[in-house]
């Protein structure tokens, strides 16, 4: 009976802690009101997470881009259809690549500081002293880290792949001698502005709020130790990503 | 009639009313059967040993926790019955100096103070800066209003703290061990800071603490907390003096009493015989 009870507890919790977070982010929804100090907080989180994460997101792309290339004309080669590689990359990124990466990148580089730093205030007990206040933190510290997570992660990914297809367009035509005009061409008739594009930025929208919801969910809920907020941290990394790559799966079976 | 008189006034003059208050955590018995009336105007201490339940009975005042049987009455209001809108508005009123001073570390020592004003006030800029200066200056800490919490020393972190608690003039006090871990002066700064404070805008004050001569020197009345009940309370002179055995254990720091040294006595001696 009591093995029983444990293994019911063991399946139960996951989706009790499901449960909580999604309790969490309707008390962060509720909280939303457009004021004008709200707004700034939020353009405010906006800076420290998106446009902070803005150079290594652009690093990345680059060099994704350039890889992508690589790897198309090889493939293309064999088949001679090595001017295809501009649609190869273009679908690829708007697509799948760009949202996904993106959204993995923003949750090691964004996600985790935003956990550390509520887990922190909450060891502080910073969260405490602001309760006693009357400030509700969810609305003050959770809600304007969600808010600019969910505006950050679609702006990166747009950043993302101007860059990855930059680093294309450097590769294909300036190292291989791809010709341009051909490249373009194929990129503006072969890649489409809603199934591909717009599908992106749904993607890139959905992916932003998962991984900041985990983000301020783990740093809220973190236990108030330096093991506790290591660990949440950790958590975060892993989960978000996880559930990008799920609901990936997902939005894509819809989508297409 | 007069008797009548005599009690409403006693009743007006009453800040904070505890009455056969239990606090549970599990199965164990954190406070059992507590009760005592804050008079208005007052600075109380809540003493005992660490782990006594003392800082469990700010945070119920507080409407952090929930009592399990009892009530708590401040300035009429029953805390434990009160909505969250409710304990919103309460809290307005409440200023609480936490042990650590908790100053939020991404803010500087302005933005600190000037957080809860903003929060419930519509002041315009020019005077919530003055508001804030002017209990800078009152902490004695005017000229540091740009500085982050990182660059302040243990007192003063302690002090921007209060100054942060009597932002919005509370009526109501509460500070958790608030001169813990600081050196000499500056304890002797935060303590003229709650007496002055306390005397000028007549509030009432609780404290919780464990540093019997510190107290001596500040409260007006004491409440020995041990083993979830009150064990003694009075004025702090004469509970040094008191026939109870765990008052005078704690009062006079006697290793051997009634608090013991095991929180769990053990079975037998370490085990070795099992």
């Amino acid at each position: 009976m009591a093995v029983e009870q444990s293994i019911l507890r063991k399946w139960s919790e996951p989706a009790a802690e499901a449960g909580r977070c999604l309790l969490f982010l309707f008390r962060m929804l509720a909280g939303l009101r457009f004021s004008v100090s709200q707004i700034l907080s939020i353009l405010q989180q906006s800076y420290l997470i998106g446009a902070r994460s803005l150079v290594i997101i652009m690093i990345c792309g680059f060099f994704v881009g350039m890889v992508l290339s690589l790897q198309a004309i090889n493939a293309l080669e064999q088949f001679g259809a090595s001017d295809q590689v501009s649609l190869l990359v273009g679908k690829s990124l708007f697509r799948e690549l760009g949202p996904v990466l993106t959204a993995l990148l923003f949750a090691g580089r964004a996600g985790t500081s935003v956990t550390a730093e509520i887990g922190l205030m909450k060891a502080t007990n910073q969260l405490e002293a602001m309760e006693l206040m009357a400030i509700d933190p969810i609305q003050r510290i959770a809600l304007p880290r969600f808010a600019a997570g969910v505006i950050s992660v679609p702006l990166l990914t747009a950043m993302f792949n101007a860059l990855a297809i930059l680093g294309s367009v450097i590769f294909a035509i300036g190292v291989m001698g791809l010709d341009s005009g051909v490249y373009w061409s194929k990129l503006q008739t072969g890649v489409y502005f809603q199934k591909d594009f717009i599908g992106g930025v749904w993607k890139s929208l959905v992916f932003g709020g998962i991984v900041s919801l985990v983000a301020v969910y783990f740093g809220y809920s973190a236990k108030p130790t330096g093991a506790g907020v290591g660990t949440a941290t950790t958590n975060t990394v892993v989960l978000s990503s996880v559930l990008v790559l799920i609901f990936d799966f997902i939005m894509t079976s819809f989508l297409t | 009639m007069n008797t009548d008189t005599s009690t409403s006034r006693k009743a007006d003059n009453t800040a904070i009313r505890i009455r056969d208050l239990v606090f549970r955590r599990g199965r164990r018995t954190i406070l059992d059967g507590v009760s005592m009336d804050i008079p208005r105007g007052s600075i109380v201490a809540f003493m005992g040993p660490s782990g006594v339940g003392k800082t469990t009975i700010l945070r119920l005042i507080s409407g952090q926790l929930h009592p399990d049987e009892g009530s708590i009455e401040v300035n009429g209001q029953q805390v434990s019955a009160m909505s969250n809108r409710e304990l919103h508005h309460f809290r307005r009123d409440i200023g609480v100096l936490l042990q650590d001073g908790a100053l939020f570390t991404d803010l500087t020592v302005f933005e600190n103070i000037a957080t809860p004003v903003r929060e419930h006030t519509n002041l315009p800029e020019a005077l919530i800066r003055r508001l804030v200066m002017s209990k800078l200056n009152a902490v004695g800490l005017g000229g540091i209003e740009e500085r982050m919490p990182h660059e302040l020393s243990g007192g003063m972190a302690r002090r921007v703290a209060f100054a942060r608690a009597v932002a919005l003039d509370p009526a109501i006090m509460l500070y958790d061990e608030p001169l813990t871990g600081l050196d000499p002066i500056a304890v002797s700064t935060i303590r003229t800071l709650m007496r002055e404070t306390n005397d000028a805008l007549n509030l009432t004050s609780i404290v919780v603490t464990h540093n019997v001569d510190q107290m001596r020197r500040l409260v007006d009345y004491c409440y020995i907390i041990a083993s979830g009940r009150v064990a003694g309370h009075g004025p702090p002179s004469e509970l040094s003096a008191s026939a109870d055995p765990s008052v005078d254990q704690f009062m006079n720091g006697k290793v051997e009493g009634p608090i013991p040294f095991h929180y769990q006595p053990p079975e037998g001696p370490w085990g070795l015989l099992d």
